[in-house]
């Protein structure tokens, strides 16, 4: 990855890549460091005293049902959220790619709340949703639906569910539009003269040939649902109610900056970190899959 | 289109309506609620249709403060908020430019360390690290200031990455004739690199402004100062007293306000935003 034509050893590079070493010490490698050393201390709520006791934290949360629990809840959040996302968007985008006359328009309409930010995105729910106010509240109580998503565990895990999947159609669709219309257009026609309709092509060509978009997705998704959810989470539930929507990374910032229990949310952090590292390698080993195939 | 099928095709319109319509809706609900008043949006059910109180609901919210918020108006925050995102933006880009290209036209020790641990970055999320980077931040007494709410994100793997790839795609060529030339380093990467990867860099700051005005958790841990806050936040802090007395008019015209710049330059650089997103996360 060197250039074969190059310059030579100097103090330049060392400045050149000063700012960005310099910041990733001090807010990435030195932090993370200390997540990993506070994990292993447990403190009490006004830092005054501190003991070592490897790894008890790790063990408390083993032991510890509740966390358990936000597991089971997480994974079942980031499944729901990834295959509501990823099913709406590849239906929109099977459709889009049929259409010539148009295209654009429906693309530039369905991309925008890409933008939206995320905690916004949980106000706009919220409101839909108000018990007392909401239109989708009202709706719902004519049809013999009682909602309170602030009393309703399982109505408030589907409001953020929703919430988050919202926001995330946008993002799919564009990389399987993009995916879609990079087979070649041949493939369909041989496809269509030997009679297969659209739908037999759909299955038979058009989905296998973007697999690797779609587990691309499949962890864009799933890393979406663990991490930038926090703002709609936050906005629309706070974790509520009595922790139904309380995933990990909601429950590291509770435990850590509303319950002051600094070991066990470092704890948490670690595995977190883990997670992270773990889905980071099987994207990047994907990538690599991927320049097999072009 | 291989075949002519018009049933398939007015299908293929009618589903792209229907699925704009479910992710436009959220959007129209709330237009609607800032064009009504307060009393009005309490009334149950709540209008569909727009009222004639727009302009006085956006009066209020920009210059006048917002309960719950600390009384700032919401003008100020998006000011906070806009200059937060420039400042991360153009930090990133910076940054990444100039180690891309260290790493790419450089021999030196530690050049592969120097990768590695930029790539480390990617798998630290501020989500894993919140309590030690907030005290990292508290001890260099950056809460409640522009620096603290961006110096600890612009350091960017995917951004450095991006540049990397564009300067290997860069022909040897070039760097043999600027030197032929007598250019120095900085004056390759000034006159023909930058030039060159332009339509990149614009890409990325499309990605990287909406990325920064988006910024939630981070700017919530460190900024107690009212005048501080982004709009981001503010709404969510309107969302609390709304538990009081909700003036929900004036939260939806908050909410508008806060997703119109990043969704206006999601509309009209749509071309750079495409290629910003599919050109840094693959």
């Amino acid at each position: 990855m060197l250039k074969r034509v190059h310059f030579g050893t100097s103090i330049l590079p060392f400045l050149l890549v000063a700012p960005q070493i310099i910041i990733t010490l001090v807010f990435f490698i030195w932090p993370a460091s200390q997540a990993l050393y506070q994990s292993l201390l447990i403190e009490d709520a006004f830092g005054l005293s501190r003991e070592f006791v490897w790894f008890e934290n790790f063990i408390d949360l083993a032991g510890n049902g509740l966390y358990f629990d936000t597991f089971r809840r997480t994974a079942f959040f980031s499944v729901t959220v990834a295959g509501i996302a990823m099913a709406s968007a590849l239906v929109l985008a099977a459709m889009a790619d049929r259409i010539i006359k148009g295209a654009l328009t429906y693309r530039t309409l369905l991309i925008w709340p890409y933008a939206v930010a995320p905690v916004v995105a949980g106000a706009l729910w919220v409101f839909m949703f108000d018990p007392t106010l909401g239109i989708f509240a009202y709706a719902l109580n004519i049809i013999g639906v009682d909602w309170n998503h602030k009393l309703s565990g399982d109505q408030a895990m589907a409001l953020v569910v929703m919430a988050s999947a919202w926001k995330q159609i946008a993002y799919n669709f564009l990389f399987f539009i993009a995916a879609m219309q990079s087979i070649p257009k041949s493939l369909i026609e041989a496809a269509a003269i030997d009679g297969a309709g659209p739908v037999k092509r759909f299955f038979t060509i058009i989905f296998p040939l973007i697999t690797p978009t779609t587990f691309f997705l499949l962890v864009v998704n799933v890393v979406y649902a663990f991490f930038d959810t926090f703002g709609i989470i936050h906005a629309v539930t706070q974790g509520g109610p009595a922790k139904a929507t309380e995933i990990l990374v909601y429950k590291v910032f509770n435990d850590g900056f509303v319950g002051l229990d600094l070991g066990g949310s470092a704890a948490q952090s670690v595995i977190l970190m883990i997670i992270v590292i773990a889905l980071t390698v099987i994207q990047f080993r994907y990538i690599e899959k991927k320049v097999e195939y072009s | 289109m291989i075949e002519h099928r018009p049933f398939i095709t007015f299908l293929a319109h009618f589903t792209l309506i229907i699925g704009i319509a479910i992710v436009a809706f959220p959007i129209w609900v709330t237009f609607v609620a800032a064009t009504h008043d307060a009393v009005r949006m309490t009334q149950v059910p709540l209008p569909m249709l727009p009222g004639d109180q727009f302009f006085i609901n956006l009066k209020k919210a920009l210059f006048e403060g917002i309960g719950g918020a600390g009384g700032i108006p919401v003008g100020m925050m998006m000011l906070n908020s806009l200059v937060v995102a420039l400042m991360i933006a153009t930090g990133k880009i910076i940054i990444s430019l100039l180690s891309a290209f260290a790493i790419v036209y450089f021999k030196f020790p530690f050049r592969m360390a120097f990768f590695w641990m930029i790539f480390l970055t990617l798998m630290l999320p501020v989500e894993v690290r919140i309590l030690p980077t907030f005290e990292v931040v508290a001890d260099l007494g950056m809460l409640n200031s522009f620096w603290g709410l961006s110096i600890p994100l612009i350091a960017s793997a995917t951004a450095t990455f991006m540049f990397r790839q564009v300067f290997l795609t860069v022909p040897d060529e070039m760097l043999e004739a600027a030197r032929v030339d007598g250019a120095g380093p900085m004056r390759f990467f000034f006159d023909i690199l930058l030039p060159l990867s332009r339509t990149n860099i614009a890409a990325l700051f499309v990605i990287l402004f909406i990325y920064g005005w988006n910024q939630y958790l981070w700017p919530l841990l460190i900024t107690t100062d009212a005048s501080m806050f982004t709009v981001v936040m503010g709404i969510k802090q309107m969302l609390e007293a709304a538990e009081q007395a909700p003036e929900w008019h004036l939260i939806m015209m908050t909410a508008l306000l806060a997703m119109l710049p990043p969704v206006v330059v999601v509309l009209t650089m749509q071309r750079m935003f495409v290629k910003g997103l599919t050109e840094t996360d693959k």
